[in-house]
């Protein structure tokens, strides 16, 4: 790691986004430092996902901005997002159905490599030798996950959880700073969340810094170093799970609605 | 400026008959999401069972206004048998399949149909027997005939009647249903088979009331109309925004519209360097340019990109 | 990634070899005709797969491919033909022509960059009919194309003083122009297929195919949606602009007939009929519909007279009713085409696993 652990790596100011009449963020803000598990929670239609797609540049934020590694983040595409150093899963998975799953990690590799269409016609060295190093760090990203023994088969025909599992891979393939999970955890059960559970810290482990979107809040308040509530597109509080879970507005924001 | 008046009121006329065949496309384009390439030539079929019924009927003695409405009724009631049927044998068993590989059935059964009308009426152009009387009206310096204000009028009707049965009925609402989400809507206890023969039972129909029109207005017809006119009503679809019935009406209409007023004018506008058989490209430059702006069609309903 | 051929795939390799050198004499026996068609076999092969790497590898629903194929015709026809009294030699006409098609491709993609599936058909379909429309009218007031009457005495392929076209002696062998066009076009077919084969396991392949399944997730794994489906759109089209190359010096004229949207509608089926995606697969499509209806036109007549005693119906339609029959029936049992890729084929017969909500 070239920079040092808890210096600012994201920051969102006054992040504002409508749809039509309805207010889904109002002028929301917050700081993701290098290093942590950062837990983003709220009630369903808080607003959660509407600021990760304007994060990640799938929706234009109509007020604010995003500020990523000390530079403004140009969120007006979502391929430049990857390129920066944001990678993101998706709440209801998607992958790549008809290919298989080390070549949706392959994939993945696509922002870091640079074989052109001439290279790959003329099979040049330079060409081949990447996509070796394609496929071995495809191959070794699926034993990270621990799903290596389905690499031949089609994404679509994985399980559930392995899905899941593939998607993380293939983000990762992107080599991220910021990693962006929404609700890694849905359907799944006990076991299968334990497992995610061990996975994600082991990928903070690594070094890389993790917002984490869920609606798990056990999951969240145990793996999170700091934690944001979302509620009707408002920041209610960012702080230490310890502090959140006290707090009067966030108990209401769950249980009095 | 009679010549504007005149071509918009061709435009409205050949419009009204894009419009009605559109209506087929994309009721089973909003119910399906297949291009039922075959469609135009259901309409085809529709427009020579009618010169085959209609002209034995004149001939063997009949009124001619009696021959028209058994060949009208005739007409329709054979697309309506044909577009169940093709729903039937050829798309049903495709429901699961790859996405493209309907589209090729449709493909297949468009050159089947066309080849079969070829073996049983010929490769020659037909003349239409003269269903209505030649009578012609002048306003503010453009013609019209009665043929063309009963174009209109019908397509009109045909029309309204639709909007009735989709929006007014038990069937109207399962098919509407089915075109938001299939799944839910048999969970709810709609039977998608059925309504997806409905759709393009009716679809038929009006593609045969479209056939009698055409055949009435140009008084000629061929086992390969049903292509150019299909490709056309399609775009009218598209254009409208594939999936919405008013979409492919106003479409329809525009496209008409467009069509006739580009014709008229392509000469002063270009300096005579194109001349009116640039009519086809009218359609389809128009077509570009809307959907560059509105990808999903003027009335299409936006299908943002959902996470 | 080369490895050492097994002796069973080398034998396979030599017998491909023995057959595709024997296989323009065999056709002979049976008239220069079959020659032809043979050619036309591998021509839209070529095509086919051109359209593979649009439709195949990017899913991009493209109907009016024809009009790079009539770029690449019209583009030699003119350079190389008494309407202007042009002669360009083959190595200059070509590889402008592909760029003019390419060009084509490119600005044909960029308003359709947006559209969605059918959307996009529909739009290319509609710049397939205009660009014929443009060739059957450009004869006035300025003529370029010469209308629909078309271009006549186009120069055949030459290299120096070699003509493809009349009969040359070579090594004591005597080979026909369409027997020579013959081997130029399996060797354009090979370095397509070379082409196809490594473009789908590159890394822009492998693009391509992410944008096919999910354009979302592909975008957010950091692709450039836009730039790599204009290269999709360009890569197809200098294929079909240098089939059309082809196309014009081999048969000395072409015409806006050529290049009707039911040709285009026709690779489209050759791609799906075959086994989109699938390199084999296509190359089958091509041929079976290129000789299908030859064949048939063959068959029609006499099989009628052999049942019948008389010829009941006009063989013409009746064998492209058969056609539109056989399209219908081959993707009612196989959804997949013909030939697919092994994976496509284990999908179908394995139902994919229940997914949670």
């Amino acid at each position: 790691m070239s920079k040092a652990m808890g210096e600012v790596l994201l920051e969102a100011n006054a992040v504002a986004k409508h749809f039509g009449g309805v207010k889904a963020l109002r002028d929301v803000s917050l700081t993701i430092r290098r290093g942590e598990v950062y837990g983003l929670i709220g009630p369903n239609g808080a607003g959660k996902t509407t600021f990760f797609n304007c994060m990640t540049g799938l929706y234009v934020p109509d007020g604010g901005g995003f500020m990523f590694n000390g530079t403004p983040l140009v969120a007006d595409a979502p391929h430049q997002a990857a390129e920066r150093g944001i990678a993101r899963t998706f709440q209801n998975i998607r992958l790549f159905g008809n290919m298989t799953a080390l070549e949706n990690v392959m994939v993945g590799r696509h922002v870091r490599t640079k074989a052109g269409v001439v290279g790959a016609m003329l099979h040049t060295p330079a060409t081949r030798n990447e996509e070796a190093a394609i496929r071995q760090r495809a191959i070794d990203l699926l034993h990270y996950v621990r799903i290596e023994d389905r690499a031949e088969d089609l994404a679509k025909n994985l399980s559930y959880g392995d899905q899941r599992r593939l998607e993380i891979a293939r983000a990762l393939a992107t080599e991220p700073s910021l990693l962006c999970l929404d609700e890694p955890a849905a359907g799944m059960n006990a076991t299968e969340t334990e497992a995610l559970r061990d996975l994600i810290e082991g990928i903070r482990r690594d070094g890389t810094t993790i917002l984490l979107i869920e609606h798990d809040v056990k999951l969240v308040m145990g793996l999170c170093d700091r934690v944001a509530v979302l509620d009707y597109g408002a920041l209610v509080i960012e702080d230490v799970p310890a502090v959140v879970q006290k707090d009067q507005r966030v108990i209401e924001a769950y249980l009095g609605a | 400026m009679d010549i504007f008046l005149q071509q918009i009121i061709n435009g409205l006329v050949q419009g009204s008959i894009y419009a009605l065949v559109a209506l087929g496309y994309t009721m089973v384009y909003g119910i399906m999401g297949l291009i039922n390439f075959a469609h135009g030539e259901v309409v085809m079929i529709g427009t020579l069972v009618t010169i085959t019924v209609a002209g034995t009927l004149i001939k063997a003695g009949m009124p001619v206004a009696l021959a028209a409405l058994a060949g009208l009724t005739v007409s329709v009631l054979s697309c309506m048998a044909l577009g169940w049927s093709l729903e039937r044998i050829a798309y049903r068993p495709l429901r699961n399949a790859p996405r493209l590989t309907p589209l090729i059935t449709a493909i297949g059964m468009s050159i089947v149909l066309q080849n079969l009308a070829m073996i049983v009426w010929g490769r020659n152009y037909m003349t239409f027997p003269p269903l209505l009387p030649k009578i012609n009206f002048e306003f503010a310096g453009a013609h019209f005939t009665l043929i063309q204000v009963i174009i209109v009028l019908i397509s009109g009707a045909t029309m309204a009647g639709l909007l009735f049965l989709i929006y007014r009925t038990k069937l109207g609402m399962a098919m509407r249903a089915t075109s938001q989400n299939p799944a839910v809507a048999s969970l709810m206890g709609v039977n998608i088979n059925r309504v997806i023969a409905a759709a393009f039972v009716i679809g038929s129909a009006l593609g045969a009331v479209a056939g009698v029109m055409v055949g009435t207005y140009y008084e000629i017809a061929h086992y390969q109309m049903g292509f150019m006119l299909g490709l056309k009503a399609f775009t009218a679809a598209v254009l409208g925004g594939i999936g919405n019935l008013a979409g492919a009406m106003l479409g329809g209409v525009l496209l008409g519209i467009i069509e006739a007023l580009g014709a008229g004018y392509i000469g002063d506008l270009t300096g005579g360097f194109l001349g009116s058989h640039y009519q086809d490209i009218f359609a389809f430059i128009v077509l570009i340019v809307v959907l560059m702006f509105k990808p999903s069609g003027l009335f299409g309903e936006k299908t943002g990109d959902r996470a | 990634m080369m490895k050492w051929l097994s002796p069973r795939s080398a034998l396979g390799i030599a017998l491909i070899t023995v057959a595709l050198v024997a296989l323009p004499f065999v056709a002979a026996m049976g008239g220069q005709a079959w020659v032809r068609i043979l050619n036309f076999a591998i021509l839209y092969a070529f095509l086919a797969l051109g359209l593979n790497i649009v439709v195949g590898l990017a899913g991009l629903l493209d109907l009016g491919y024809i009009a790079f194929y009539a770029v690449g015709a019209y583009t030699w026809a003119l350079l190389a033909s008494p309407h202007f009294g042009l002669h360009w030699p083959i190595w200059a006409i070509l590889p402008f022509g592909a760029a003019l098609a390419c060009i084509a491709g490119v600005v044909l993609g960029s308003p359709t960059l947006k559209l969605r599936g059918d959307y996009l058909a529909i739009v290319t379909l509609g710049f397939g009919e205009i660009v014929r429309i443009f060739m059957n009218n450009l004869n006035a007031p300025v003529n370029i194309t010469n209308g629909a009457q078309g271009i006549t005495l186009i120069d055949p392929v030459k290299f120096g003083d070699f003509s493809f076209s009349g009969t040359s002696q070579i090594l004591g062998i005597s080979l026909s122009g369409p027997q020579k066009y013959y081997y130029l076009l399996v060797a354009l077919a090979i370095l397509v297929i070379i082409v196809n084969e490594r473009l789908q396991n590159s890394r822009i392949g492998r693009a391509w195919q992410a944008i096919r399944e999910d354009e979302i997730a592909a975008k957010a794994i950091g692709i450039n949606t836009r730039n790599l489906k204009l290269l999709a759109f360009a890569m197809g089209a200098s294929f079909g602009g240098i089939a059309g190359g082809i196309f014009s010096a081999m048969q000395g004229f072409v015409s806006p007939e050529s290049f009707s949207l039911i040709e285009s509608i026709m690779i489209l089926a050759m791609v799906v009929l075959g086994g989109m995606g699938h390199i084999p697969g296509v190359i089958l499509g091509a041929v079976l519909l290129t000789v299908l209806p030859e064949v048939l036109r063959y068959a029609v007549g006499p099989v009628q007279t052999a049942i019948f005693g008389k010829v009941l119906v006009d063989p013409e339609s009746l064998r492209m009713l058969i056609f539109g029959l056989a399209l219908v029936l081959v993707m009612r049992f196989k959804p997949a085409g013909l030939w697919p890729s092994p994976e496509r084929k284990r999908d179908l017969t394995v139902k994919p696993q229940e997914v949670a909500p």
